[in-house]
């Protein structure tokens, strides 16, 4: 079991920075996700704590010791790649023997770790055969089973999951945390699918452009977003985001769109956000995530805004609408029941307990809402 | 524009068969999705359709004339994949327009067709700027721009957008559909993502190793799937399955788990349904998580109708929650709200709605109903 500590890390390649500054603090026992999308750094992160890159600034430890000069063989980390290298000439068995042959392990030794974690992945059927004859999903176990024998401190994995097909990527998620919550080991995760860093990790890191932009559990993540790209990149489809201005009428704070008009319950609360941000001129982006929209056939209040049903999106267990309110679309989820047509008129409230405002100029939250109070419908023509 | 009809279509490449006498109509202006996992044939299908694979056996038609001799550039049709070909050294509107250029068409109609396919994919800030310089997002659409521009009878897209990053795969799904409907063309999806397919396409064929499973609407697709391979590759996470036989008691009719301790009372229609029927000892009983409801006390109202079990997993997944409960030998997966949290090991009782019940045979796989 390990503890994995980076203190402002930056590296460099030529004059790129792939990292800058960035500490994290990964716990012992702990599913931590790295998530980012292509090029936000989450692999030479990894590779830095592998040992495979060096920093050009700041300090990592494994479990309080400091490994900046320890070599990748001795940091006793070990890492599952998304492009699993198997030996095709060997059997299954062979290949995930083979690191515990490298260190001269004694025969009998190697043949009950190897058995141990075959049997752990359920592929001890399997062991006989060639990489060639497996699928997918199998080779992936089997190159996980090559990590696992060796018995390390930590496991980083580097997109394990991202050339399996939809439909297996589904099994393999469960099963991995299951196998993490069974070996009680610290899981090093990258990934830039959402789903999988919301639904494994105990703890997420989300990084763009080689900065850290917020680290903590999934939910505080998807509730609680530090800025417009967490936001972004957690729930599917993502958050929407309205060009609104913050105007204060007769002493009372408002957010204003083009439709409606925002009250927020916590006027203090956002004042105090407010204070010395660079939101001065008042620009603001509101945000609403599609499930904290209601989609009507009626008005079902006074606030309700008219909005133009674009296209629909049948999912199955939800359908997604795209709506045109004014000139924004914005996204939806509404049940399957629902019988709603393309180019239908149709009225949209937001749920005023789970509305969003992020500063337009540095795109940092400013205020959740948290009590209800409602939007004032403001026009009531598209 | 064109209809499509495949007609006992087959390929085989050596000994393995890879499409199997398959047969499917696409009509005029639709947007049909194929759909399975690596190696179903789904690829194979649309090289046959495009041209680049000739067929075994079998025939293609485009409205009413047959094309399997008709080569690839006289078909008609266009292409987006998934590595899409754009020249890294010209301008956007240069790319789009090269398809016009190479048949010599005006400079001014040039001009004018590149606007308005810019106008479409929304990419019109960008005509001047040079491919190479692109985001990868931008790069795909003007891929599809170079294809839209030479207005082909038949759009074939295989996988274009699984090199993209989730957010704006989300947007390009909604604006292709959107794209599809205002230029009314048909158009063939390929794609290993249900979800892609579930919210594009008109028609979706599911595929595997090679055979048709299933050809009809998304809603048939997912609320009526033809046998287990279908259930259980369309919806996210998928169809929760229990081995059960039937048995009767009291006039009653029952749905027993093979492993557990769980049983269902069935209504009049399924009960007379399997009743008839030679061999229901061996059965699956089939429910997507979002029709199970999962409590920590027993529903006083129908105690019969509960299953018993414990939580082993929690998948909070933002919007919703995925409860994992076992009962008896069987996981079943169930779509909770977001906030509901039940502790690891706690007791949970399940409601299924019946309503939403499939029954499948076991040996077969096919859906009885």
């Amino acid at each position: 079991m390990a503890h994995l500590q980076l203190n402002h890390i930056t590296k460099r390649f030529g004059r790129i920075e792939a990292i800058k500054h960035l500490s994290l603090d990964i716990r012992n026992g702990e599913f931590f996700c790295l998530l980012g999308p292509p090029g936000a750094g989450k692999t030479t992160l990894l590779r830095l704590i592998a040992g495979l890159e060096r920093p050009d600034e700041g300090d990592i430890y494994i479990d309080s010791v400091r490994v900046n000069d320890v070599f990748p063989g001795d940091r006793d980390v070990a890492i599952v790649f998304q492009n699993l290298a198997l030996y095709p000439h060997k059997t299954v068995y062979e290949n995930i023997a083979f690191p515990l042959r490298e260190r001269k392990i004694a025969p009998a030794e190697i043949e009950q770790r190897v058995r141990a974690a075959a049997k752990l992945l359920h592929i001890e059927q399997l062991l006989a055969r060639k990489p060639a004859r497996l699928s997918g999903g199998e080779r992936q176990r089997v190159a996980i089973g090559r990590a696992l024998v060796r018995r390390p401190r930590a496991y980083l994995m580097d997109e394990p999951l991202a050339n399996l097909d939809a439909r297996l990527r589904l099994e393999m998620r469960v099963e991995l945390k299951h196998l993490q919550k069974d070996l009680g080991q610290t899981f090093l995760y990258v990934t830039n699918d959402q789903i999988e860093a919301l639904s494994m990790a105990d703890r997420m890191a989300v990084l763009n452009k080689g900065v850290l932009q917020q680290c903590d559990e999934p939910d505080v993540i998807y509730r609680l977003p530090a800025n417009r790209f967490v936001a972004t990149i957690v729930g599917s489809p993502p958050m929407n985001f309205l060009p609104c201005t913050l105007a204060v009428a007769n002493g009372t704070l408002t957010v204003r769109h083009e439709h409606f008009v925002y009250r927020p319950a916590d006027e203090s609360g956002l004042r105090a956000a407010l204070a010395g941000r660079s939101a001065a001129d008042g620009r603001v982006w509101l945000g609403v995530r599609p499930e904290d929209i209601g989609v009507y056939e009626a008005a079902p209040t006074n606030e309700a805004m008219l909005a133009e049903v674009v296209v629909l999106e049948p999912l199955g267990q939800e359908t997604i609408v795209d709506l045109r309110l004014g000139r924004e679309i914005i996204k939806a989820r509404v049940p399957p029941t629902r019988r709603l047509h393309e180019h239908q008129t149709v009225w949209i409230t937001f749920d005023p307990a789970k509305l969003h405002l992020f500063d337009a100029v540095t795109d940092t939250r400013l205020y959740t809402s948290t009590r209800e109070q409602p939007l004032v419908g403001g026009r009531k023509t598209l | 524009m064109a209809s499509i009809r495949l007609h006992n279509l087959r390929k085989t490449f050596g000994n393995v068969v890879a499409v199997h006498s398959l047969s499917l109509s696409i009509a005029d202006g639709e947007f049909a999705a194929l759909l399975g996992p690596s190696g179903c044939g789904k690829t194979t299908t649309m090289n046959m359709i495009a041209g680049l694979e000739t067929p075994t056996a079998g025939d293609i038609f485009f409205g009413d004339k047959r094309v399997n001799d008709v080569p690839p550039d006289r078909r008609g049709v266009g292409f987006v994949f998934q590595n899409y070909a754009i020249f890294t050294h010209m301008t956007v509107a240069e790319n789009i327009g090269f398809g016009l250029r190479v048949q010599r068409r005006p400079p001014d109609e040039i001009r004018r067709e590149v606007h308005k396919v810019a106008e479409l994919l929304d990419i019109t800030h960008l005509l001047t700027t040079r491919a190479g310089k692109l985001s990868i997002n931008d790069m795909q659409k003007v891929a599809i721009g170079r294809s839209m521009i030479m207005k082909p009878r038949i759009f074939l897209l295989d996988e274009p957008f699984s090199n993209l990053d989730a957010s704006f795969r989300f947007y390009m799904r909604g604006e292709l559909k959107r794209l599809q409907r205002e230029i009314g063309q048909t158009m063939i999806y390929v794609t290993h993502d249900q979800v892609e397919a579930m919210s594009m396409a008109d028609k979706i064929a599911v595929m595997d190793f090679g055979v048709l499973q299933q050809f009809g609407t998304p809603d048939e697709i997912y609320n009526t799937p033809a046998n287990l391979f279908v259930a259980n590759f369309i919806g996210s996470p998928s169809m929760n399955f229990v081995r059960c036989r039937y048995c009767q008691e009291n006039g009653q009719g029952y749905l027993v788990q093979q492993e557990g301790p769980a049983r269902l009372v069935l209504d009049a229609r399924r009960r007379h349904l399997l009743a008839q029927r030679h061999r229901a000892d061996d059965l699956v009983l089939g429910i997507r998580p979002e029709f199970i409801h999962a409590s920590p006390t027993m529903s006083a109202a129908e105690p019969e109708t509960a299953w018993p079990g414990r939580v082993v997993f929690l998948e909070p997944l933002g919007a919703r929650t995925i409860v994992h409960v076992r009962v008896g030998a069987d996981t079943l997966q169930v779509a909770a709200p977001a906030d509901y949290r039940p502790a690891l090991d706690a007791p949970q009782w399940l409601t299924l709605d019946p309503r939403f019940l499939h029954v499948f045979d076991a040996q077969s796989g096919l859906a009885i109903r």
